[in-house]
């Protein structure tokens, strides 16, 4: 990236100029007011001094000791700092002066020093300092002079004194003028600016630097680990996660930046999936179509062969081998090309009753055969379910003939059964994702509570180190431990994959005040409980906001068999079967996932030897 | 050349299938002509009575739907037996839908062949017995398709019921290409049938196989067991007493587009 392009420098840039024109203004002004003070000070100075002068000679002047005049003059003008000191009469010429050459000079009245009395054509009899005062230089390059004009007044001795210079009705009998040098002021001013453009300086380069940390930590960095993930993302690695970058707004970029990916990948993989089974059903059709031309050949020769083979016992046995076996082979392609074909889930608004009882036409027959008793208690008026009536009534065929299979030829009962119930979502609603503030997933399909998959966490407590595969039900709290822990004792839980602790140890459980953790629930708020073992207060802020669900609930008990307890677990599991070769043990892991498809839940409950029941329940959807 | 020898013309561009069917054929009386491809069958037609036409579906250039469309405009009535290694539920209810007589699977074994073609050439029969040369839709009168059935092709029916359920049966052109019917073999309550899909065979007096097809996907709910006891029955009335069974249908409206309605064989 080119150095101007950089947002560091922009903002360096942009910081500097505003110091620079802020520091500026500021600095201006006080050095102004700063110059004004210093000069109004030495102004006063200027005019007690002239005061002085004016005092001293004051006597000498009503005496007319001319020389004594002079000589006090001449002294004073001895001062460093006093550039001169002249004495005018009225008609403005130089009576006494420091520098007596120029005595008997004729000042000009419309000069600089005249000019504010003499502008008008009355001469003014009375000034304040400020006007009378004046600033200027003698050549351009040359430092600054203050004159002072201090007009003398007429007095009574002046007229009436022996010598009669003056007449009486003069009021000002001359001008006293004396200026000095303002070199110094103006080499204080002048430090003075040349100190604050120094701090100006400073300033903006101590901010640059901050300026520039500060980018570099809160900006360069989050923005190259987002750049290089988005690389990462363009280059096809879906699963690439940013590590955790704070919480201002380019962490939550992060984080969002997360979640995408995440929901990305997801849809990579159902696109990828669904991409798979195109390929495969072309691959089928394709393998069928080849392979079916030849296996005519065998099929047609071979049993065309049997056929003649009927006094040959023994070539007989071997041709039904291969025809029995071509028959197989044919089987299997048309099982290929059976699974390409698939059938698409069609929900639509539907009575369960109605459902259930198109279900009970099906397998009547073969309940009566089996002096199977049926019991219907469905209630009326149920409100309608969202479901593919097709599926969920294969659902309950499929349940039914379980439980006709579970009773034996004695007979027996099965009791169909249908409520509508309202209930709290806590202990029944499923948390289906869980996230770690860094976007990783918690969800474990390997361990399964209740077969639904758990959020598993990683846990450290009194030394020891350990998963905890957490409850996937609200409130439930049926947790697996992985590590030895005592009771109540508080865990300390963190991502399996980043190690970013999931404890908020600000918040405290309202019931024994231990600290919370909590992991956000994808499009669901976020989920928090209690940190200790056996601490049951758990918190769905999102769930309970939308108080209770309404399901209708539909129960199939039998008077069977009974499934053993070891095997209750397991039932929802594909290719899990106590039937033998009969089975696929595939029918209630398809029923579980036609449930899971309507958002419904399907549970045991099994006695051995007294019967089986299970409970199904699907949302009934708000309007 | 013997007036009562029945020729066929085989159509597959597998030289194995054309030159089974040849084998196969020869010792059971039956002359076959074969073709390679879909021109080469139409420049043979144009020269030759053919009792029956198989054709495979893909072939180079024309394919089997083709070529049955193209016969029909030409209007030459050889029925034809459709045959494919594509053996899907789709190609099957396309060939029945289209004019095929009967949809044959392949691999395919010699009975099952023979009892496709020997219903190919009873029916060729029936309609010459009917109307000899080219004609309408072939009128055989004694049991006619009731209007609000629906069929596939010319061997099953179904029947939509007031309650939802669908019966189904066969047709009576169908029994008439059988003869006299030996034994009827039904799927159990619960299976499912799928539509163009074996769902009963029918073993006839003479020796032969017959698979019937599906009209309808559904799970069976409901099957006629007089007709094990009492064959008589679904000969006598294909239509009503001699139904085979009552299904639940699981996509009525998708697979009621590939059924002919009974009612358009009137017209």
């Amino acid at each position: 990236m080119k150095f101007f392009a950089h947002i560091g420098f922009k903002l360096i840039f942009i910081i500097a100029i505003a110091a620079a024109i802020i520091i500026g203004i500021f600095s201006y002004f006080n050095i102004q007011s700063q110059q004004k003070i210093l000069q109004s000070e030495v102004e006063r100075h200027l005019n007690q001094l002239s005061e002085t002068v004016k005092n001293s000679t004051r006597y000498d002047m009503l005496s007319n000791r001319r020389l004594h005049i002079s000589n006090i003059i001449q002294t004073i003008g001895q001062e460093e700092c006093i550039h001169n000191v002249r004495i005018m009469n009225k008609e403005g010429v130089i009576t006494y002066a420091a520098d007596t050459s120029l005595i008997g000079e004729m000042v000009d009245k419309n000069a600089e020093a005249c000019y504010v009395c003499h502008t008008a054509n009355q001469p003014l009899a009375r000034l304040d300092i400020k006007q009378r005062s004046r600033v200027y230089r003698l050549e351009p390059d040359s430092s600054r002079l203050m004159g002072l004009i201090n007009p003398i007044y007429n007095e009574i001795s002046c007229w009436e004194a022996d010598c009669h210079v003056h007449p009486k009705e003069k009021t000002v009998l001359g001008v006293l003028d004396i200026t000095i040098s303002l070199e110094q002021i103006d080499q204080t001013i002048k430090k003075a600016t040349i100190n604050s453009i120094i701090l100006t300086l400073v300033i903006i380069i101590v901010l640059s630097l901050i300026t520039g940390y500060v980018v570099k930590i809160l900006v360069d960095r989050p923005v190259k680990e987002l750049v290089s993930a988005t690389q990462n993302v363009a280059a096809g690695n879906l699963s690439y996660a940013i590590d955790d970058l704070g919480t201002d707004e380019l962490g939550t970029l992060a984080r969002s930046f997360n979640n995408m990916t995440q929901k990305l990948s997801e849809a990579r993989l159902q696109l990828f999936q669904s991409d798979k089974m195109a390929s495969l059903g072309r691959l089928a059709a394709g393998v069928a179509h080849e392979i079916n031309n030849p296996l005519t050949g065998i099929l047609t020769y071979s049993s065309f062969l049997l056929k003649r083979a009927e006094k040959h016992p023994e070539m007989k046995q071997d041709l039904e081998v291969i025809v029995r076996e071509t028959k197989r082979s044919r089987e299997i392609v048309k099982g290929l090309l059976d699974f390409a074909r698939q059938s698409v889930p069609k929900k639509n608004e539907s009575d369960l009753n109605e459902v259930i009882r198109r279900a009970v036409t099906v397998v009547e027959n073969q309940l009566s055969i089996k002096k199977i008793e049926l019991v219907e208690l469905l209630e009326q008026n149920l409100p309608k379910v969202t479901i593919d009536a097709n599926q969920i009534q294969q659902v309950f065929v499929n349940l039914m003939v379980n439980a006709s299979q579970a009773i034996d030829d004695i007979g027996g009962k099965i009791t169909l059964k249908t409520t509508l119930i309202s209930l709290d979502p806590y202990g029944i609603k499923q948390i289906k994702g869980a996230l770690c503030p860094k976007g990783h997933s918690l969800m474990d399909d390997d361990i399964k509570i209740d077969g639904m998959a758990s959020i598993k966490v990683k846990a450290k407590a009194e030394g020891n180190e350990g998963f905890i595969n957490i409850d996937p039900i609200y409130g439930r709290n049926r947790n697996h431990y992985g590590i030895h822990l005592k009771d109540k004792s508080i865990i300390d839980l963190s991502c399996p994959k980043c190690n970013i602790s999931l404890v908020d140890k600000k918040k405290e459980c309202p019931v024994c005040g231990a600290p919370v953790y909590s992991f956000e629930v994808p499009g669901k708020g976020t989920f928090e409980a209690c940190v200790t073992k056996g601490g049951e207060w758990q918190h769905w802020e999102e769930v309970d906001k939308k108080g209770k669900q309404e399901y209708v609930e539909a129960l199939i008990s039998d008077t069977g068999c009974g499934i053993p307890k070891e095997n209750l677990d397991k039932i929802f599991e594909p290719f899990f079967t106590t039937k033998g070769q009969k089975g696929t043990g595939l029918g209630l892991a398809v029923i579980w996932g036609i449930l899971e498809k309507h958002d419904g839940t399907i549970k045991v409950d099994s006695k051995v030897g007294k019967g089986t029941t299970f409970t199904l329940r699907l949302p009934v959807q708000k309007v | 050349m013997d007036e009562h020898r029945k020729k066929i013309l085989v159509v597959d561009d597998e030289q194995v299938i054309v030159d089974s069917v040849v084998r196969l054929c020869s010792d059971e009386g039956i002359d076959v002509d074969t073709a390679l491809d879909a021109n080469e069958a139409f420049k043979k037609i144009e020269h030759n009575k053919y009792q029956l036409i198989v054709t495979d579906i893909m072939m180079p250039g024309i394919d089997g739907f083709q070529l049955i469309a193209k016969l029909k405009e030409d209007h030459i009535r050889t029925p034809v037996i459709i045959t494919t290694g594509y053996s899907t539920v789709e190609n099957a209810v396309k060939s029945l839908y289209e004019g095929a007589i009967d949809f044959l699977p392949k691999p395919f074994t010699i009975d099952e062949l023979f009892s496709s073609i020997y219903r190919g050439i009873r029916y060729a029969g029936l309609m010459d017995g009917v109307q000899p040369e080219i004609g309408e839709l072939p009128k055989i009168d004694f049991a006619p398709c009731p209007v609000t059935y629906y069929r596939l092709g010319y061997l099953t029916w179904a029947k939509l019921e007031d309650d939802g359920s669908v019966k189904i049966g066969v047709t009576d052109i169908f029994l008439k290409t059988i003869k006299t019917i030996k034994k009827i073999d039904l799927f159990q309550l619960d299976e499912e049938i799928i539509q163009g899909n074996t769902c009963a065979q029918i073993e006839t007096e003479i020796g032969l196989m017959h698979n019937i097809l599906a009209p309808m996907t559904g799970r069976i709910i409901d099957k006629n067991d007089k007709l094990l006891n009492n064959k008589d029955l679904i000969e006598k009335d294909p239509y009503f007493e001699g139904w085979i069974y009552t299904i639940i249908p699981s996509d009525l409206d998708y697979e009621l587009k590939h059924l002919t309605s009974c009612s358009s064989d009137r017209l």
